[in-house]
Parts: structure tokens; C-alpha cells; sequence
């Protein structure tokens, strides 16, 4: 009864993003009024019925309603309430479900806090968003319907994989979801300004909360991703290239490109053509994604298994999509007009290479990342691209970024000195030379890289210091300094915190890569062994039983220099449905680095085979993306910026 | 309107030329050795593969085949696609989720006497635990007994 009662909810949303996309679009073009005031009503109903349906299969997981058939391939009665919960999405057909739901949410958020912008503009807007739903409607209710009963029913669930139940599937799929879809946002507003034909100021006002907002969720989510599999996969790795990866990256490097090109816009109204671009292409990689994922076309850690009806359904989407919205923008983009003039070394320019880099840094994440699709469909070789490839990539396009981020925001609008920005970072500058110097001379030349990525890192957070130094004029006036700091607009920390949080991932990247000391051991109780001048004292297993496992603790305590650090205990786990092995990492962090351990199996009689880690710096990667979301939060904050702000 | 020309001619050649370099880079680095083969067992001999030459082997691990050496950290297993047998050393711990019957992604390279030794044996958290690209292609071969447990 849940399940048709979901699966009605559901047709009904079809039904309201069908209204709520016609109606306000015919009504914007005929400037038909009633029409348009459909798109409200529209999203608001189109939310709510989304959220009886995705609350009704929440509903059957809940009881572990076997006669559907979702809730069967996926669940299982002793699972904890709070996978079962987060199972709902930890499938194919449920993830749908979310991505359809926040999807109504923003668009009920637009008809909400939208209230200002201006009449056919806002229904344009809804209209788009309505659109897209009624895409993605049609295709859970056509080939991946969650509702779908399994007869006869099942006696028992198939369970979860266990690797999935983890705090880390409560938290990481939505925020990334939100991310995801609230691009959708910035696409819509761009395809409805192509629609008026009209982009100025205060549409880059109106779309840069949202895209924040988006981006905001996209950082987090993809940071807890990195995190989970951290501690989760038991090999201290936290990002892998792997596909999925990259498809959620591809779009975060463009909204961070759109980011700031959109207040270029607002700004200095320049740059209108290429941020409309960039926020079709950020939602574009968005859905790029969920194909890559849904398809079952790529080899990945992540991907769902492989359905060819759902695969050609979403490539379809994907080229109307943006097929479409490519073809309306090559149509329409010749009636904006061209903005204001800027000097080649104003702060324009500064945004402008960001945005150069960060498209390309993209465009080569989606080569890398297609190109074993197309060399397969080529000639049929099968063929993968790795870190290395990656890693180059990053190397190569990253580095011009920081070096130019440094200078960025010293620089002024429309008519910048490069000298006078050059001569206040020469001391930021020095400082960074003798960190790289003197990580060459500590290493005796051994690890240039690791010297330059430090060298980078110190210009980074240098400089935006320097930056906000001057801009308090600490040197100058340093009594009223304080003073100045207090009265700084929430964005302007917000921008400092956030490029100070690039700087920290990019100091917790170079020095773990650099120097984790790893080390793999067979080990009995009363053993100990040494890992970067700790010591881990192997005091032996316990046995432990879990609600749906069951499980081996090792115990080691940790001493360094005769004082006890920590005590560790990684479990080997044994899940009942399905029975699968799984270790949980046991880790200790601390300011400078993680302690990590995990435990093997036995190997013939007392003996357990472990692996220790001392990854150093390991926490400035999620400490840094913590940083850029509180950045973001505050300029969200900033009353300037507020969603839905007046024009 | 002559300077205004000059300068976005600049930045536009500027940014041209970075694109175009990061465009001809990852041409390069694809032809080079960050991009590994992804083959079955029985494609190995097809391509020739030499020894040392790092390459990714999917496949399924053999029932029964699963065996620890004496220091009781090196692994030795075969990965099959039920046409040919490919043997593989790993030392360290077996991931998540690896085991006997199931598929797994395996990178490395060949020894002398043809053994794959195996650096990173690769964890797949797929929903249905049945990684892309580990599924024979001939799954009529896997109707033999010894590889029973394969057949769909």
C-alpha cells in the first residue's frame, strides 16, 4: 500500500513538473501573467509530492518491506535503523529518488526566497528547473522505479555491503546530491537569461549565492568522501583518480571558475558570455557525472551495476541537456552586450587566469577520465589512466593558479599595478624561496617537488595574509588595526579563509604524500615495532560482536620517548549478510599527523598481519575544506550577498 | 579602441597558448606510461605483455586457489576468466571485500616465470559486488565444472 501510495506520489510530482515547467514558460514568452504564477505553486507542490514518495520508500526500508524490490536487493532486517535509513539511498534506484527531491527542494527554495527577482525572469527560472525534474521523473518512473514489487516477496533482505555501513553513507551522498543538483540553480538562471536575453549585474547577483550554496555542499561532500574512504578502505589513501572521483570534481573545478567570473560580472559587468557558459557547463559535468555513475560504463570503485536502458536514457537527457542549452546559448549570446574595459594586469585579469586554468584543469580531468571509454569504442582496447597521468595534470595547472591567486586579490579593479601588488608580496616571496630552499637542503635534493609544493603553500597563506594586512593597514596605522579588521565585509574573510583553506589542502597533500611511513608486519602479542619514532606495542586480540558482525580487535598501545601517545584497535570484521571481511581502521589524530592501524587476518597460529602508518599533515586536507566551506558561509552571510537579495 | 584591441588580444593568445599546452600535455602523458592496459588473463599472451611492463588485471579469483606463504604476509592466488589461469603474488593485506569467487582489479606487472606480482589489489564497493570489467567475456567457458560458482 506504502509503495503504490509512493509510487502515485511520485507520478503526481511528474504531473506538477510538467505544469510548472509549461506553464511559466509559454506564460514568460506570451506575457501571459497567470500563467507565470503557476511556477510557484507548481515547485511547491512538485516538492511536496517528491517528498511523500522519497518519505514512503524511506518508510518501506524502515519495516524491511521485502515485496518491494529495492528494499530487498538492498536491505536486510538486522541491519542497524540507521543504515537501513541511509540504505535508501545507497542503491541506484533510491540515490534517484534524493537527486529528484533536492531537486524540487531548490526549486521550492527559488520560488521562496525568489520573490524579488522580476516576474517573467523568476518563471523562466522555475520553468528550466521544472524541466530538468521532469527528466529525471521520467526516467526513475520508466527504468528504475523504486516502487517496483518483488512477487513472491522476499523471506529475507540481500543486505548492505557493509563497506557502505558507515556514518559516512549518512552524510556523504546527501551533501554531495545537494551540490550536485543546486548547480541546477545556476543553470536555470542562465538559461533563463538567455531566454530575456539579457545578462547584468544583478543577475550575477542573484546567481552567485546560490552557486556558492552549491559549492559549499559540493567542497563538504566531496572532503567526506576523501575522508571516508581514508579511514574506511583501511590503506590510508583518500583520493584515487578514480572515475566517480573525477566526476565530482570536473564540476567543482567549473563552479569554483564560476564562482568567480560571476563577480566579474557583478563587478565590473565583464564576462557575461563566458559565466553563462561556465554555468551550463558546471551542471552539465553534473549530469555527465550521474551518467558515468548510473551507466555502468566506466570501471569504478563506485559504479552502480550496468543497466544499457538506463545508460542510453541518461545520454539522451545529457544531449538535450546540453545539446539544447549549447544551441540557445550560440543563439542568443551575440545580443549581450560587451562590458566594461579593464587593464590587462586588473584584478579582471587575475580572475580571468583562474578561470583559464581552472576550465582547463577540467577539460583535462574529462579527457583522462573518457578516454579509456574512447579508446574502447575506438578499437576495442581496454586501458586505464592512472594517478600518474592525473597527478601530472594537477602539478602542471595548479602551480600557475596558487602563483597567481597571490597576486589576485592585491590587485585592484579595472586598472591594477602588478609592482605595487609584486613589491607589498616581496617578503612573502622570500619566505617561500627559503622554505623551498631549506626543504632542499633537509632533504639533500632529493625531493624538489615536495619543496616546491611547500614553497606554494607558504606563497599561498602568505600572501593572503599580506593581503589582509594591507587591507587593514596593519603597517600603516596598526592601532586602528583591529578596528579595521572587525569592520571588514563577512565576503572579504570569507575570501581569505577559503584561499587560506586551498593552501592548507595543498600543505596536507604535499607533506603526506611526502612523509607517510608505512609499514606492514606480522606481529604476536607482547611484540612491538617502531614507526616513525613511535612505538606500537601489540598487546593481543579480543574477540567482539557487533549487531550484524562479528569481529577480532587487536589492541596496541602507542609510546613515544617513554610516554604513552595512544591506544589503537582496528578490527577485522566478519558480516554476516553477505559475508564479507571488512577492516576498520583504528586511528589517532593529532595536530601534526594520524596514527593509523589495521588489522589482518591471522596467519597460522597467534600471528596477525598489520599495517601502521604515520601520515603526517594528513587532517590539513579536511581541516583546509573546512575552511573553504566556513568561507563560504560567511560570505553567504555577508548581507550583500544574501539569497534573493534585492536587486 | 586600439589599446582595448591590444590587450584582449593578449589575454586572449596568453590563455590560448596555456590551453594549448595543457591540450598537447595531455596528449603526451596519454601516450606515455600513465595509462596502463586493463586486460584478462587470457588477453595477456595476446598482447605480449613483458615482463616488468605495469599493467591492470581483472578478472575472478579462482575457488581453492588462495594461499599464504610462510612469512604469512605474501598472498598467492590465481585470477581467472575461465579460459586462462593467471597466478599473482601480493604481499600485504587483501582489501575489503576480496575474495575467493569474486572479481578483482589487480595492478602490476609480470615477472620472469610469468607470475603476476601485484602492487595494489583494488577494494570495489559496488552495491552488487560485482566490479565492471572482472566479468569474463566468454562466460560460456566459465560453464565448466572446476568454474561452476561463475556461471550466471
Amino acid at each position: 500500500m506504502i509503495a503504490e501510495l509512493g509510487h502515485f506520489a511520485l507520478i503526481m510530482a511528474l504531473g506538477f513538473a510538467c505544469l510548472g515547467a509549461l506553464g511559466p514558460l509559454i506564460g514568460a514568452a506570451k506575457g501571459n501573467k497567470r500563467l507565470m504564477a503557476l511556477g510557484s505553486g507548481a515547485a511547491y507542490a512538485q516538492f511536496t509530492a517528491s517528498l511523500i514518495s522519497f518519505l514512503c520508500l524511506t518508510y518501506l526500508f524502515y519495516i524491511s518491506d521485502f515485496s518491494v524490490r529495492v528494499v530487498a536487493a538492498n536491505s536486510h532486517t538486522l541491519k542497524p535503523m540507521m543504515y537501513k535509513i541511509a540504505g535508501v539511498w545507497g542503491n541506484h534506484e533510491g540515490s534517484l529518488m534524493l537527486w529528484v527531491l533536492m531537486l524540487s527542494l531548490f526549486a521550492a527554495a527559488v520560488a521562496l526566497r525568489g520573490k524579488r527577482l522580476p516576474d517573467t525572469f523568476r518563471a523562466r527560472v522555475l520553468g528550466v528547473q521544472c524541466l530538468l525534474a521532469v527528466g529525471f521523473l521520467l526516467f526513475i518512473l520508466f527504468t528504475s522505479n523504486p516502487f517496483d514489487r518483488l512477487i513472491p516477496a522476499a523471506l529475507e533482505g540481500n543486505g548492505l555491503n557493509p563497506l557502505l555501513q558507515d556514518p559516512g553513507l549518512v552524510f556523504h551522498p546527501p551533501l554531495l546530491y545537494l551540490g550536485y543538483v543546486g548547480l541546477s540553480i545556476a543553470f536555470s538562471f542562465a538559461v533563463a537569461a538567455l531566454l530575456e536575453g539579457d545578462v547584468n549585474p544583478a543577475w550575477a547577483r542573484w546567481v552567485r549565492p546560490w552557486t556558492l550554496t552549491a559549492w559549499m555542499f559540493l567542497t563538504a561532500g566531496i572532503a567526506l568522501g576523501s575522508w571516508w574512504a581514508y579511514y574506511e578502505l583501511g590503506w590510508g589513501g583518500w583520493w584515487f583518480w578514480d572515475p566517480v572521483e573525477n566526476a565530482s570534481f570536473m564540476p567543482w573545478l567549473v563552479a569554483t571558475a564560476l564562482l568567480h567570473s560571476a563577480i566579474v560580472v557583478e563587478k565590473r559587468g565583464a564576462l557575461k558570455s563566458w559565466t553563462i557558459l561556465l554555468a551550463i557547463v558546471a551542471f552539465s559535468f553534473s549530469l555527465l557525472g550521474t551518467f558515468l555513475v548510473r551507466s555502468g560504463v566506466i570501471t569504478s570503485v563506485h559504479a552502480f551495476a550496468s543497466d544499457p536502458a538506463r545508460g542510453i536514457f541518461i545520454l539522451a537527457f545529457l544531449a538535450i541537456v546540453v545539446g539544447g542549452s549549447l544551441a540557445l546559448y550560440a543563439w542568443r549570446v551575440p545580443r549581450l552586450t560587451l562590458g566594461g574595459l579593464f587593464g590587462l594586469t586588473a584584478r579582471e585579469s587575475a580572475l580571468i587566469v583562474n578561470n583559464v586554468l581552472l576550465s582547463t584543469f577540467a577539460a583535462v580531468v574529462l579527457v583522462g577520465t573518457l578516454y579509456p571509454l574512447m579508446l574502447e569504442a575506438y578499437d576495442g582496447s581496454q586501458i586505464s589512466v592512472g594517478p600518474p597521468f592525473f597527478n601530472f595534470a594537477t602539478i602542471m595547472l595548479v602551480s600557475p593558479l596558487i602563483i597567481a591567486l597571490g597576486f589576485g586579490p592585491l590587485l585592484s579593479w579595472k586598472r591594477g599595478h602588478l609592482s605595487k601588488a609584486a613589491i607589498r608580496l616581496l617578503p612573502i616571496f622570500i619566505v617561500a624561496l627559503m622554505v623551498f630552499l631549506g626543504t632542499i637542503w633537509a632533504t639533500m635534493g632529493n625531493q624538489i617537488l615536495t619543496a616546491f609544493g611547500l614553497m606554494l603553500a607558504a606563497w599561498l597563506m602568505g600572501s593572503v595574509l599580506m593581503e589582509l594586512a594591507h587591507r587593514i593597514k596593519l603597517f600603516e596605522h596598526p592601532a586602528k588595526a583591529l578596528a579595521r579588521l572587525l569592520n571588514l565585509p563577512r565576503a572579504h574573510f570569507g575570501m581569505s579563509l577559503a584561499h587560506l583553506g586551498v593552501g592548507l589542502v595543498l600543505l596536507g597533500v604535499t607533506v603526506s604524500e611526502a612523509w607517510t611511513v608505512e609499514k606492514l608486519e606480522l606481529m604476536q602479542a607482547g611484540e612491538s615495532t617502531d614507526v616513525a619514532g613511535y612505538t606500537f606495542i601489540f598487546n593481543g586480540v579480543e574477540p567482539i560482536v557487533g549487531p550484524n558482525f562479528t569481529a577480532i580487535r587487536g589492541h596496541f598501545d602507542v609510546i613515544k620517548a617513554g610516554r604513552s601517545v595512544a591506544n589503537l584497535a582496528p578490527e577485522d570484521r566478519v558480516y554476516a549478510h553477505p559475508v564479507t571481511n571488512t577492516t576498520e581502521a583504528s586511528i589517532h589524530p593529532m595536530w601534526h599527523g594520524d596514527l593509523y592501524a589495521v588489522i589482518g587476518e591471522a596467519a597460522g597460529g597467534k600471528r596477525f598481519s598489520v599495517r601502521l602508518y604515520y601520515k603526517p599533515f594528513v587532517s590539513f586536507l579536511w581541516l583546509g575544506a573546512m575552511l573553504m566551506c566556513v568561507g563560504g558561509l560567511l560570505s553567504l552571510s555577508d548581507r550583500r550577498l544574501r539569497l534573493g537579495a534585492a536587486s | 579602441m586600439k589599446t582595448r584591441k591590444n590587450q584582449r588580444i593578449v589575454i586572449i593568445t596568453s590563455a590560448l597558448f596555456i590551453l594549448f599546452s595543457a591540450v598537447g600535455l595531455v596528449f603526451y602523458a596519454l601516450g606515455g606510461d600513465s595509462v596502463n592496459l586493463f586486460l584478462q588473463p587470457s588477453e595477456i599472451s595476446e598482447k605480449d605483455m613483458k615482463s616488468g611492463q605495469y599493467f591492470r588485471l581483472g578478472g575472478l579469483v579462482d575457488k581453492g586457489s588462495l594461499s599464504r606463504a610462510e612469512d604469512g604476509l605474501t598472498y598467492h592466488f590465481t585470477v581467472t576468466d575461465c579460459v586462462t589461469d593467471q597466478p599473482v603474488r601480493f604481499k600485504g593485506l587483501l582489501p575489503d571485500l576480496f575474495r575467493e569467487g569474486q572479481g578483482v582489479v589487480i595492478e602490476g606487472s609480470l615477472n620472469d616465470d610469468k607470475v603476476f606480482i601485484a602492487s595494489t589489489v583494488l577494494a570495489k564497493h559496488d552495491e552488487n559486488y560485482a566490479a565492471p570489467g572482472t566479468m569474463p567475456k566468454n562466460t560460456d567457458a566459465c560453464q565448466h565444472p572446476s568454474a561452476g560458482m561463475y556461471a550466471k
